[in-house]
């Protein structure tokens, strides 16, 4: 981690250690976690399930406060809810009674400087909307309810609502877990192609492994609970990757690596 | 394909009424059924036209009481429910007490009602509201608690406020079940009227069969009874259809193409 120069440097957890109560009890979710991520980097945490990775993201987007430890955005200190991050969860939770181009415009409602314009410029973001919709092959879709949809056509839709008011991050929490195999392989170009294009800063968290190497420049492994980061890993095949360089010789190399370290973390 | 849909939608219930009628009528005529006892559906019939313009009258007068009572259950429990479901607070203080009120049978307040408001269409509407608004309170405070946590984080993250949460997704996520709330609850308040009025009034359907029955007119305590239960179906069925126009999208049943 010490190759990277401080001004590199957009998001960072130093030393993050968060408890929670459970049944009267103190659960230790994530215990000193560390890790720096560019502007522009796409970082995926991988690691076995209840590691604590969603809680990082809580952290992350200024939801829970940890108690030992900061995160920062920007050099300034995480103390609130953060406005430059767009969110994605397994589930799309899209509001069954908006149609689907109102559930993208939802953020901008809430979101400032957007929510104080929306009225007045609603064409304008209406237009903006369309654009992103058609990015992620959701044209013509704009006027479905969320069930009239596939279940992939709703995570789009639930990733084009994390990036309608244009985020610095995009916090993703196993965004494509619940897809059959081949809708998720085709979300992950979606992504690639998204990011690609605008450049956002990407956390995202799985226990997809192929997913991690084909998506991240940086894949961090995370051990089980208390979850503490045990490795880093870059991945350097290069851009824009396909689903045959999933076969190649380097990205199974990376593959293997990585699901070593989850093998001892896992102690199997 | 329309009117083999309608056929088998309404066949199936006809036939059992009217057969429920046809075997009622048969084994009282069989088994020679005195008519104070119990009047077959045809003598039901004759009374219902006999004594149509009291009918008419006394049951206006519990439609009355029923939604004057039902409309102050849904300000108040649509205002509750709300409360209860923005606030552990609220919900915290409130719900032992309400739970214990509800297993009140209302039955039994009908009395104190009367010695505070005297006999009439006070008690009336008082004993529809009471029973009514319970179930109203508890659908919408769910539909607040039963918000998808992930949703609320997607919010907040952007800086809304617990306000506007709560509006744009609170209040949207609990109409389906205020509405589904309005079809049991209206049923209910119709009932609390007519237990009402059968204890302690001067009209309504209820008063009307209890006079009825102590001058031994049984055939019209019968045609009360058709009364009131045309009534409750009626009104099942109307707020049955509103709730369906208004939040057909939680259906996700065809029927929205309509």
């Amino acid at each position: 981690m010490s190759n990277l120069t401080a001004e590199e440097t957009f998001v960072r957890l130093d030393n993050v250690t968060l408890e929670y109560q459970h049944e009267g009890q103190a659960v230790r979710a994530v215990e000193d976690v560390s890790l720096t991520v560019r502007r522009g980097e796409f970082v995926v945490v991988a690691g076995p399930s209840g590691c604590g990775k969603t809680t990082l993201l809580k952290v992350l987007a200024g939801l829970v406060v940890p108690g030992n430890g900061s995160a920062s955005v920007g050099n300034v200190q995480v103390r609130g809810p953060q406005k430059n991050v767009g969110m994605a969860f397994q589930n799309p939770i899209l509001l069954p009674w908006r149609k689907v181009m109102d559930n993208v415009l939802l953020p901008l409602e809430v979101v400032a400087p957007h929510k104080g314009r929306f009225r007045r410029h609603r064409s304008e973001y209406v237009a903006q909307a369309r654009e992103l919709l058609a990015s992620v092959g959701l044209e013509g879709f704009d006027d479905r309810h969320p069930w009239q949809i596939s279940g992939g056509q709703q995570q789009r839709a639930s990733l084009c609502r994390a990036l309608i008011h244009n985020p610095e991050i995009l916090l993703l929490d196993e965004p494509f877990g619940a897809l059959d195999a081949f809708t998720r392989e085709e979300l992950w170009q979606v992504l690639q192609a998204l990011w690609m294009q605008r450049r956002f800063t990407v956390l995202l968290v799985t226990h997809d492994l192929r997913e991690a190497v084909f998506l991240a420049d940086t894949v961090y492994v995370m051990s089980t609970r208390p979850g503490r980061i045990v490795s880093r890993t870059a991945v350097d095949v290069p851009r824009p990757r396909t689903l045959e360089d999933t076969f190649s010789a380097q990205f199974t190399e990376t593959y293997h690596e990585i699901r070593r370290q989850i093998g001892e973390v896992l102690g199997r | 394909m329309k009117r083999t849909s309608l056929l088998t939608e309404w066949l199936p219930p006809l036939v059992v009424i009217v057969s429920a009628f046809a075997i009622w009528e048969a084994g009282v005529a069989l088994l020679r059924v005195p008519e104070f006892i119990l009047p077959g559906p045809s003598a039901v019939w004759v009374a219902l036209v006999k004594w149509r313009e009291a009918i008419w009258f006394n049951a206006s007068q519990t439609l009355y009481t029923t939604l004057v009572g039902f409309a102050m259950a849904l300000a108040g429990g649509m205002g509750l429910g709300l409360a209860i479901g923005y606030s552990t607070l609220v919900y915290r203080a409130l719900y032992p007490l309400l739970v214990a009120f509800n297993s009140v049978p209302k039955a039994a307040i009908v009395p104190v009602l009367v010695i505070w408001f005297g006999i009439g269409t006070v008690p009336a509407i008082l004993t529809a509201f009471l029973i009514s608004f319970f179930p109203i309170v508890v659908n919408v405070a769910t539909g607040l608690a039963t918000m998808e946590p992930e949703l609320q984080d997607v919010l907040r993250s952007l800086g809304a406020s617990k306000r506007e949460i709560f509006m744009k997704v609170g209040i949207p996520r609990s109409l389906p079940y205020f509405f589904a709330s309005l079809k049991v609850s209206v049923t209910l308040a119709f009932v609390g009227a007519v237990i009402s009025e059968t204890v302690a009034a001067n009209k309504g359907i209820g008063y009307l069969m209890i006079a009825a029955s102590s001058r031994f007119e049984v055939p019209l305590v019968f045609a009360g009874l058709i009364v009131v239960a045309a009534m409750g179906v009626a009104l099942f069925a109307f707020f049955a259809v509103i709730e369906h126009r208004l939040t057909g999208w939680a259906y996700r049943g065809p029927a929205l193409t309509v």
